[in-house]
C-alpha cells in the first residue's frame, strides 16, 4: 500500500463462521415491514394503503428531493401502514405487507440487452439507478444517483470497496465469489457515467479467494485494476481508504469528490448492475448472519423487510443472546426489539454471547494514550472524553469531536474500558444543541 | 405482539462490543513481570529482606488502597494492581536495611496523600512511589544507609543490625573521582544501591518485556539516558569521559526511572513529543542535581519535577486532526 493511514486496531477477525458459506436463499417470511425510511435524506411516503395489492418491485414509497424510493420485496397484500420499530432505535412509518408466495413480477421489470444499455446516456442511466432505489449499501445508505451527479466533472478517481475490515461480516467478500461478473459490469456502468477509463477495487489481503475470482473475471481492456491493503481496522473507512489509495485526505467536515474521489461499496455495484441489466430494483441483498453463538452461521439472500428474529431462528444459537447487532461489533447496532427489519444498509446481524460482556461501572483513564496512537482520523480521545465529562460546549468543539467518525478504535483499545464513542456520540449531540437554529433548508 | 417471536434480555449499548484483551489489570501484571528479574537479583545481592521489604511495601499498599476506597464509600480499585506496582516500585527505590515501619509509612504517603486525595488511579499528579522516597527522606539516615552486596545475611530478615555499610558509586562519583567505579560491576548489579535499581542488565531484560508487550515505548527511557549521556559525556568530571558517561547512566536510578517511572502512564504526556521533552527534562534535572546538588542522586527529584510539568507538555505535539491540512490550504 502506498500510503498507510494513520492509528488502526486489529480486532479479532472472526470471519470463518461464514467465510466459506454459500449465499443461501432465504425462505420467503409470510410477513414483511418495510421502512420509508432506508438511506440518508428526506422519508420516502407509502403510495400503497392498507388492503391494496402489490406485486414484487412495485414501487411504494417515494419522495422529492435526496430520496430514491422504496419497492416491495415480495408480492402479497398490504396489512398495514403504521409506525414500526427500525433498527436505528426509533420508529419508522412502515408498509407491513404480507407475503402471498406467488412471487408476481411487477410488470414495469424489464430487462435490458448490453446494446440497450451501450445506447443509455449518463443521465438515463442515473434515472434508472434512482428509480431502482439503489443507496450505498455499506452502511452509510446515501444516495447513489446523487452521488454520482455530484460527482460528474469532478471525480477523477473510481474505487470500490471490498475491504470489509468490520469482524464477523462476510458479505462483500461472498459478493466478490459470486458474482464477480455483475459487481464489474455495475462497476463499468458507474465508470461510463462518470467518464472515467480506470476503477480501482480495494481489498483487505484477508480475502485471497475473493481476489483470485474477481482476477478471472477482470478484463484487462476494461481499466479495472484490483489493490491489495493490509487488513486493519477501520480499512474500509471512506476518509481512510481514499487516503490508502490516492494518498489524498477529505479536507475536515467534507466529502470524498472534494479530493476528486468517488467510492462505491461492492454490493451498490452489484446492485447498479441488477438495476441497469435485469431492471431488478433493489429489493435483497446478502446479510451475513453470525456470532460466537451461532449454530450455523450464514450469509443469506434477504429479501428487505425481514424481521431479525426470521434471521435468528436461521442460524440457531446455542445461548440466550447477550447482544443483537446490526452490523458488526465495531460499529453496530446494539437491538432491543427483534421485530425490526433487514433494511438496504443491513450488510450483517451479529448475535454475540454473554462473554462479550466488557463494561465496567467506574472506568478510570489511566493516560496510557493509547487512543491517540489509534485514532485513524489523529484526534486525542481522551481529552475528548474530559471535555465531554466537564460539560463545556466550547472545549467539546476545541477538541474536534465533530471528525470522529465512530469507528469505535479508541474505546476498543482502552484499558480502562472507558465508554469513549459514547461519550463523543454525547458531545456532538451536545455541540449540535448549542448551535443555533438554521433556517429551514439552509446548508449546515 | 404476533410479530414479537422470542423475547430475550438484550442489552443494549453504544458501539464498539468488542474490547481488546489488554486492561489497566493486564498492564500493571506486565508491569510486574517486567520488575521481576530485578527483584530475583535483589533477593540475590542483598539476602531475602529485599524480598520482604517489597512484599511488606506491596501488601501495605494494598491495603491503604483497599481501606481508603471502602471507608470513603467508592468502587475498590484493588484489582487493577496498580497499589502492588506503586509498593514495589517504592520498595526498590528504598535501601535494603529500611525498618518496615519506615516504609509502611511510605506506602500511606504514596497510596493516601499523593493518589486517592487526587481522585485514585489516573488523577494523581506525581509518581506515588517517587513522591513517597522524597518524603521518606524525612529520615535521611535511614534513607542512606547502603549494604554493599555479596553479604546475603548482611541485613537481617526481622532487624536492621549489624549490616556491612558502605559508599556506593555515586559517592564517588559526586567527588569527581572514578576510583573504584567498576562500570562492569555498575551494570551487572555487584554495587551498593537501593533495592530495585543495581543491576542495569536485569532493568534492560525487563525493558525488553515491556516493549515487546506494548506497554511503553521507547521514546522517554531513550530520550532520559540520552540526554544524561550526552550531558555527562560532553562535561566529564572523571577522566576517560566515555567511562565516566558509562558510568554515570548505569549507576543510581538512571535505569529504573528511566524504564518504570517517569514511563509511568499517570504522570508523563500523552503526545510523542510531549513524551521526548519529558524525558530530556529528566535527563537534563538529573544531571544537574548530580554535578550541583548537595546529594548525590537527583532521578527521583528530576522526574518530580518533570511530572508537575506533564500538564503543559500535553499540549505540545498534539496530533494534526485527519483532513485539517488540506482544509486551511484551500482556504487561502
Amino acid at each position: 500500500m502506498a500510503f498507510p493511514f494513520f492509528g488502526g486496531v486489529h480486532p479479532k477477525e472472526n470471519k470463518w463462521y461464514t467465510s466459506e458459506r454459500h449465499v443461501q436463499e432465504f425462505p420467503e417470511p409470510d410477513i414483511l415491514v418495510i421502512p420509508m425510511s432506508q438511506h440518508i435524506g428526506a422519508p420516502c411516503k407509502p403510495l400503497v394503503k392498507k388492503g391494496d395489492l402489490v406485486t414484487m418491485g412495485q414501487k411504494i414509497g417515494d419522495n422529492e428531493g435526496l430520496c430514491v424510493p422504496i419497492h416491495a420485496s415480495v408480492s402479497g397484500k398490504v396489512k398495514a401502514v403504521e409506525m414500526r420499530p427500525s433498527s436505528g432505535g426509533m420508529t419508522t412509518m412502515s408498509v407491513v405487507i404480507e407475503n402471498d408466495h406467488q412471487d408476481t413480477l411487477c410488470p414495469d421489470i424489464r430487462p435490458r440487452s448490453h446494446a440497450d444499455v451501450e445506447k443509455m446516456t449518463p443521465a438515463e442511466l442515473m434515472a434508472v439507478i434512482r428509480e431502482a432505489g439503489v443507496v450505498g449499501m455499506g452502511g452509510a445508505t446515501f444516495p447513489t444517483h446523487v452521488k454520482l451527479s455530484s460527482g460528474m466533472g469532478k471525480v477523477d478517481t473510481v474505487i470500490v470497496n471490498a475491504s470489509e475490515c468490520e469482524p464477523y461480516i462476510t458479505a462483500d467478500d461472498r459478493l466478490c465469489r459470486e458474482y464477480p461478473g455483475e459487481l464489474l459490469a455495475g462497476l463499468q456502468v458507474l465508470m461510463k457515467i462518470l467518464n472515467l477509463q480506470s476503477a480501482t477495487i480495494v481489498m483487505e489481503d484477508n480475502k485471497p479467494e475473493a481476489a483470485k475470482a474477481l482476477r478471472r473475471a477482470i478484463d484487462p481492456q476494461t481499466g479495472i485494476s484490483l489493490m491489495f491493503l493490509p487488513t486493519k481496522y477501520p480499512q474500509g473507512a471512506e476518509k481512510q481508504l481514499i487516503q490508502a489509495v490516492t494518498g489524498r485526505q477529505v479536507p475536515s467536515g467534507g466529502l470524498p469528490a472534494a479530493v476528486g474521489c468517488a467510492v462505491f461499496n461492492a454490493a451498490t455495484c452489484k446492485a447498479v448492475y441488477d438495476a441497469v441489466y435485469i431492471g431488478m430494483p433493489l429489493i435483497r441483498r446478502i446479510v451475513t448472519v453470525s456470532g460466537d453463538i451461532t449454530m450455523e452461521p450464514k450469509n443469506l439472500m434477504v429479501p428487505l423487510g425481514t424481521s431479525y428474529n426470521d434471521l435468528l431462528e436461521a442460524v440457531g444459537h446455542s445461548e440466550n443472546p447477550y447482544k443483537v447487532l446490526s452490523g458488526g461489533p465495531m460499529m453496530g447496532i446494539a437491538q432491543f426489539d427483534l421485530s425490526v427489519p433487514v433494511t438496504k444498509g443491513t450488510n450483517a446481524v451479529t448475535i454475540l454471547g454473554a462473554r462479550n460482556r466488557f463494561a465496567v461501572a467506574t472506568p478510570h483513564c489511566i493516560r496510557c494514550g493509547k487512543c491517540i496512537d489509534v485514532c485513524p482520523m489523529h484526534l486525542m480521545p481522551l481529552q475528548m472524553y474530559r471535555a465531554e465529562r466537564k460539560g463545556s460546549v466550547e472545549d467539546m468543539k476545541k477538541e474536534n469531536i465533530m471528525d470522529c467518525m465512530e469507528c469505535g478504535c479508541c474505546a476498543y483499545i482502552c484499558p480502562a474500558t472507558i465508554p469513549l464513542v459514547q461519550s463523543f456520540r454525547t458531545a456532538k449531540q451536545r455541540i449540535r444543541d448549542a448551535a443555533p437554529k438554521a433556517a429551514p433548508g439552509a446548508q449546515k | 405482539m404476533a410479530q414479537m417471536k422470542y423475547f430475550y434480555e438484550l442489552t443494549i449499548s453504544s458501539s464498539p462490543h468488542a474490547h481488546s484483551p489488554v486492561t489497566t489489570r493486564t498492564i500493571m501484571r506486565d508491569v510486574l513481570i517486567a520488575l521481576t528479574p530485578a527483584l530475583v537479583g535483589s533477593i540475590y545481592f542483598f539476602g531475602f529482606r529485599a524480598l520482604m521489604v517489597t512484599l511488606v511495601s506491596a501488601s501495605a499498599c494494598v491495603f491503604f488502597e483497599w481501606i481508603y476506597r471502602k471507608l470513603m464509600k467508592k468502587d475498590s480499585t484493588v484489582y487493577d494492581l496498580s497499589a502492588v506496582v506503586t509498593g514495589v516500585l517504592l520498595a526498590f527505590v528504598c535501601p535494603v536495611t529500611i525498618p518496615y515501619w519506615v516504609i509502611i509509612i511510605g506506602d500511606f504517603f504514596a497510596i493516601i496523600i499523593v493518589k486517592q486525595l487526587f481522585g485514585g488511579i489516573g488523577k494523581n499528579f506525581m509518581n506515588p512511589a517517587l513522591a513517597a522516597r522524597a518524603f521518606l527522606f524525612s529520615w535521611p539516615v535511614v534513607m542512606s544507609t547502603w549494604v554493599k552486596p555479596g553479604f546475603s545475611n548482611a541485613a537481617g530478615i526481622l532487624d536492621t543490625a549489624d549490616a556491612v555499610t558502605g559508599a556506593t558509586p555515586l559517592a564517588a562519583m559526586h567527588q569527581g573521582s572514578l576510583t573504584g567505579v567498576s562500570v562492569r560491576d555498575l551494570f551487572f548489579g555487584n554495587v551498593g544501591g537501593c533495592i530495585g535499581e543495581t543491576s542495569v542488565a536485569l532493568l534492560l531484560i525487563g525493558l525488553a518485556y515491556l516493549l515487546v508487550r506494548r506497554v511503553i515505548s521507547l521514546r522517554i527511557p531513550v530520550s532520559f539516558v540520552g540526554t544524561v549521556a550526552i550531558l555527562t559525556l560532553l562535561f566529564p568530571k572523571g577522566n576517560p569521559p566515555t567511562q565516566w558517561m558509562l558510568a554515570q547512566i548505569c549507576s543510581g536510578g538512571v535505569m529504573l526511572g528511566a524504564i518504570f517511572m517517569a514511563t509511568d502512564y499517570v504522570t508523563s504526556p500523552v503526545t510523542k513529543l510531549g513524551q521526548v521533552i519529558f524525558g530530556m527534562g529528566c535527563g537534563l534535572i538529573t544531571v544537574a542535581i548530580r554535578y550541583m546538588g548537595a546529594y548525590n542522586e537527583g532521578v527521583s527529584y528530576a522526574i518530580l519535577v518533570m511530572n508537575a510539568c506533564t500538564v503543559l507538555l500535553d499540549k505540545i505535539g498534539r496530533p494534526v486532526k485527519f483532513g485539517a491540512v488540506k482544509k486551511e490550504a484551500a482556504e487561502k
